[in-house]
């Protein structure tokens, strides 16, 4: 068998997290609701925005909030010609570090020049464009725009549904690379066999193969095939509901000692207690379509035979 | 140890299932607060700061520590996050004493904390990951398994886990910053729905938020604490790979040699008579007599004997999880700094309802990952002597 392609397979990761906000936090988002940007007060001439919960020199607590006009003066800027699937904007930009007027910090957000790139550069002179629906979030500030522009936007009354705590839709995709020795196994279980891998040191077979064991590092090159049958090592019932999951609860996961492996593998188990048992034996059922997966084998299912003496499969759990 | 390390102050928030009037930093801050007064400094006495917290998943907050300098007093100081899974607040206490030990600073601020609040732990556990089996099974779908199979191989009755978690939440009304307040009878014990067989809901540790620290100093430092130190005798960190050949997940060889070579610093030889109490991480019921085995406090297979037999009591001979134990308060990676704290305030004298009468010497322990990562320390009224 020559080497076969690595394998790859995107993973989406995703949830929108629930955040509790404190009370500085809280002022300056319920601020944005009302089309309203504030400052938390750190010194004498010291104003931050957005608002720092402790200074940041002597960690002190800070708690006087301060509105300001919006208005402000372009830093840095650094523009962006073809924007991105994932940018805030569709239209060119300018990413910018903003000074707002009072302020000692600076504030990070986006300029809206109507496309104009000259426009785009320190010394600037912007304010706030609000979004006309707003929810609390740092993009209720749409974008700032040169002052110039004639802008207007509908303000809420203060106080009118209070936020308690932010939504932060999170969302991250990754390609995962199986590596060289994982992508072997998984091309082999397409073709309903179960390969592992000997380590030369303790002699003992590996499931899934390791390109390198574990315990002394030493690599791993001799493959051994296993049978697809084995033994219960360990099992539990699933019976809750939860996010993410794949299968309608209940169902049984099972620890399984395939023969002629040293090291068990996790895997769905049909049936439920009352018949699951340590030490029950079991053959692997496979799908129809050849999958290059550990979803080759659909579950596990009980044989036909007697258990497994315990001596058998002790030091492996 | 170089030098020895003394525990000065302990700050731990009130742990609740949802603490969202503050936000994290705030929660936080609220700890290490607590902790700076009890040892009567602050944030300026302070020479660094050691955070430790569990996967970024649970909040989705990538580099909480960006957020947590300034609320923390870190400006120009030294500020290390500690990683390692369930354990991590036991880890994070430890590096925190090896620079005190070391030599490298007087007084030492750590914390840990979790916001569980903002997500769901299950979800966060147990990713699907691409080319595995659909076996997403949560967070006790990994140790229920391990529990059937010591269940399997000691004989223990069916009613050791729910006897553990009667105690432990009996315990756990005596100490105000626990989050489960009130202790099940035996029947709902027995009526509880089953999550994760042979694991159910009661027997299941609680999703919490809050935050733990500790200050730490050099012997030096902790004379001038206003009230008295806990002195680190031991410390000891082990890990092992999750998935090997032979590998005895329900009693892992890590632990053992944790525990060995924490007992050999304290040069203790029976640690079940030499110590005066213990905190151990149970997030499921039957991880207690499975710990107690692994720590040597049991014999192989006879640990469940202790709990039924009461020495685990708040009155017993050797007694564990008095503040309520993870089963009670589970801030994912401030439950093992809150391990750690509470052996302090024992030997401290500082535990108020849940103080064991004359706790002289007592160990934290932490553990995490796939039963991989182990931290524990033991601490002391007094220095080891040499």
């Amino acid at each position: 068998m020559g080497e076969p392609a690595g394998l790859t397979q995107p993973y989406r990761l995703e949830y929108v997290y629930k955040r509790g906000l404190g009370p500085v936090l809280n002022a300056f988002f319920n601020g944005l609701k009302r089309a309203q940007l504030l400052g938390v007060r750190g010194g004498e001439n010291e104003i931050f925005c957005p608002p720092s919960e402790y200074h940041p020199e002597s960690a002190e607590s800070l708690t006087e909030m301060v509105e300001l006009t919006g208005a402000g003066e372009i830093v840095h800027a650094f523009w962006i010609a073809q924007p991105l699937a994932h940018h805030p904007s569709k239209t060119p930009f300018a990413f910018a570090l903003i000074r707002l007027d009072q302020c000692s910090s600076h504030f990070l957000h986006i300029v809206d020049t109507g496309g104009d790139e000259s426009l785009a550069c320190a010394g600037l002179r912007v304010r706030p464009r609000w979004a006309d629906e707003r929810i609390g979030s740092i993009r209720d500030l749409e974008s700032f725009v040169p002052e110039s522009v004639d802008q207007s936007c509908v303000v809420m009354p203060e106080g009118d549904e209070l936020l308690e705590r932010l939504n932060i839709p999170v969302s991250l995709e990754y390609q995962v690379r199986a590596g060289r020795v994982q992508s072997r196994f998984l091309h082999q279980l397409s073709e309903r066999k179960i390969i592992g891998r000997r380590s030369p040191a303790s002699q003992k077979v590996l499931l899934p193969p390791r390109g390198a064991c574990p315990q002394s590092g030493e690599l791993c090159a001799a493959e051994v095939e296993v049978s697809d049958s084995g033994t219960v090592v360990a099992f539990t019932v699933v019976r809750i509901d939860f996010p993410g999951q794949q299968l309608k609860p209940p169902y049984a996961c099972a620890s399984v000692l395939l023969d002629g492996a040293d090291q068990p593998i996790l895997h769905l188990l049909k049936g439920l207690p009352g018949s699951l048992r340590i030490g029950m034996r079991v053959v692997a059922v496979w799908r129809d379509e050849a999958l290059a997966s550990m979803q080759a084998i659909d579950y596990f299912c009980a044989l036909d035979e007697a258990d497994a003496a315990a001596d058998t499969y002790a030091e492996h759990l | 140890m170089k030098r020895p390390c003394a525990v000065i102050g302990v700050g731990q928030t009130r742990y609740a299932a949802k603490r969202q009037d503050q936000s994290f930093t705030g929660l936080v801050r609220e700890a290490a607060l607590r902790a700076l007064d009890d040892a009567g400094l602050q944030f300026a006495d302070i020479d660094a700061v050691v955070i430790g917290k569990a996967p970024d998943f649970f909040e989705g907050i990538m580099m909480p520590e960006h957020h947590l300098a300034s609320a923390l007093g870190a400006a120009n100081k030294p500020m290390i996050r500690v990683h390692t899974a369930g354990s991590v607040g036991g880890s994070t206490a430890l590096y925190a004493a090896h620079l005190i030990a070391a030599g490298v600073h007087e007084r030492v601020l750590c914390v840990a904390f979790e916001v569980q609040s903002c997500s769901n732990a299950m979800w966060a556990l147990s990713p699907v990951y691409p080319f595995q089996p659909p076996v997403v099974a949560g967070a006790g779908g990994f140790f229920a398994p391990l529990i059937q199979a010591y269940i399997n191989r000691s004989k223990a009755p069916q009613d050791v886990g729910w006897r553990v978690v009667m105690k432990d939440r009996r315990n756990a009304a005596k100490n105000p910053f626990a989050h489960l307040q009130g202790a099940p009878t035996y029947e709902q014990m027995q009526s509880a729905q089953m999550l994760w067989d042979p694991i159910n809901y009661l027997e299941t540790c609680p999703s919490s938020d809050g935050a733990c620290a500790l200050v730490l100093s050099s012997e030096k430092a902790a004379a001038k604490a206003p009230s008295p130190p806990a002195f680190v005798q031991a410390m000891a960190q082990r890990s092992e790979p999750i998935f090997f050949p032979g590998r005895d997940a329900v009693s892992p060889q890590a632990g053992k040699d944790c525990a060995a070579a924490l007992y050999r610093q304290a040069q203790i030889k029976d640690p079940r008579a030499e110590l005066d109490m213990a905190e151990i991480y149970v997030p499921f019921s039957w991880f207690e007599p499975m710990w107690l085995e692994n720590l040597g406090f049991a014999e192989v297979d006879q640990g469940w004997r202790m709990v039924l037999d009461g020495s685990t009591d708040f009155g017993g001979c050797l007694p564990v999880n008095v503040s309520g134990g993870v089963l009670s308060s589970n801030p994912i990676g401030a439950s093992g700094m809150i391990r750690f704290a509470e052996a302090a305030l024992q030997v401290k004298g500082q535990a108020g309802a849940h103080q064991v009468p004359k706790a002289r010497r007592a160990l934290g322990h932490a553990y995490g990952g796939g039963s991989q990562f182990f931290a524990m320390w033991i601490v002391g009224d007094t220095p080891m002597a040499g």
